[in-house]
């Protein structure tokens, strides 16, 4: 098979029926995120960028287009405590950063609020429950306590179309109302755009493999079970009979169906005023994130104050995944 | 040839040559959901992978908190 330069091709894209060789798939990647920023208006000239970076292939791939675009753009990483793998996570993006000479902020999530998501994971309905609020939180924090315009997630085709899914079986209004590609500034809040999202996710994969970006490809020890992933299979396994059905679906979505539900959006937005306790916008007396601390800092205290017990039974459940010798909340 | 895997972390002896998009299937992978590499490249799933071929399977699927 040949690209249609007539090079080797390296690369199938089946939604698109194209093979493509190396520089072309580059070229490929970056015109898909060049065409959202454009089309959504993601990302004006002048302003100040900041992307959230795991050490996954979304975020440190996203950072590397962005960059060869010439957008001036630092990266965050938020250190959430996950033993082994958040050390792991953080050595890929401090790598990437130094391998291009951008500025990484680095948050800890034990010194800047007290606590790691393994202590936080017991108190929401799973893992990724107060893992996904405490990132919202502390990236949007990041980005508008340093002046940043714009908040740039990793968040792909892949990502956006499952979420879609598991908020058309519940057809939740509201979530739905607010799932897009920007989601606009308000006062306390930074611009959050997502430029992947025409790449899926095996896109994503094969941008890093061709240009040697090392990323962390092992799974988070505390995703297991995660309602998401089963998600993606089932759309991949939708995807592999008939390509293109995942762009169909989400973008089909933003197209013709996210504009009649303006008034959501509009409704949302009358409800918001700034919690009581660090001022970031809610809808409550304070906020989800203000809550879950809380909720975490106080069992901290009551365990403190227990007796201690010795049986194995009582020391902390360790997540499957996770290795023998990782610290529960490092 | 040696396959590389993760999700687990391993490797499987495989037979070649064979076709990429079938040591998927053999495999029990979606070849939505995986990328197959041969040394530094991903390969097209009509690409003939041969004894000999360092090949790794990389998932391409991940995410917990989206």
């Amino acid at each position: 098979m040949s690209c249609r330069c007539g090079k080797a091709a390296v690369m199938e894209v089946r939604r698109l029926r194209a093979e493509f060789c190396r520089d072309c798939f580059l070229g490929h990647c970056t015109s898909q995120v060049r065409r959202m920023i454009a089309k959504y208006g993601m990302i004006r000239p002048g302003e100040r960028v900041l992307v959230a970076v795991s050490g996954g292939k979304d975020s440190l791939g996203v950072w590397d287009m962005l960059l060869d675009l010439g957008y001036s753009a630092d990266g965050v990483y938020l250190g959430l405590g996950i033993g082994r793998y958040s050390d792991r996570s953080a050595g890929f993006a401090r790598d990437y950063a130094q391998s291009r000479g951008v500025v990484l902020r680095e948050v800890q999530l034990r010194e800047e609020v007290g606590f790691t998501i393994p202590k936080a994971a017991p108190k929401r309905s799973s893992p990724c429950a107060a893992c996904g609020l405490s990132k919202r939180h502390l990236l949007n924090q990041a980005a508008s306590v340093s002046g940043y315009d714009v908040l740039v997630t990793g968040h792909n085709l892949d990502d956006e179309a499952s979420v879609l899914l598991g908020n058309v079986m519940a057809w939740d209004l509201q979530y739905l109302a607010r799932q897009r590609p920007v989601l606009p500034a308000a006062p306390g809040l930074a611009r959050k755009v997502k430029p992947l999202v025409a790449l899926s996710e095996r896109e994503m994969a094969a941008y890093c493999v061709l240009k040697k970006i090392r990323y962390i490809v092992d799974e988070c020890p505390m995703a297991a079970g995660n309602k998401h992933l089963a998600l993606k299979e089932l759309l991949n396994a939708v995807e592999d009979r008939t390509p293109g059905s995942k762009t169909s679906f989400y973008h089909g979505y933003l197209d013709r169906l996210h504009p009649l539900l303006g008034h959501v959006v509009d409704e949302q937005h009358q409800q918001l005023h700034e919690c009581r306790r660090c001022g970031a916008p809610t809808s409550t007396p304070t906020c989800a994130f203000c809550r879950l601390q809380s909720e975490v800092l106080q069992s901290e205290v009551l365990q403190l104050a227990a007796p201690r017990r010795a049986e194995p039974a009582d020391r902390p459940t360790r997540p499957a995944g996770m290795e023998a010798g990782d610290p529960l909340d490092a | 040839m040696k396959v590389r895997l993760h999700h687990p972390s391993r490797s499987v002896h495989v037979d070649g040559p064979i076709r990429a998009r079938v040591l998927c299937e053999q495999l029990g992978y979606n070849r939505e959901s995986v990328l197959v590499v041969r040394g530094d490249d991903p390969v097209l799933g009509d690409a003939v992978l041969e004894d000999g071929d360092s090949v790794e399977i990389i998932p391409a699927i991940s995410g917990g908190a989206v």
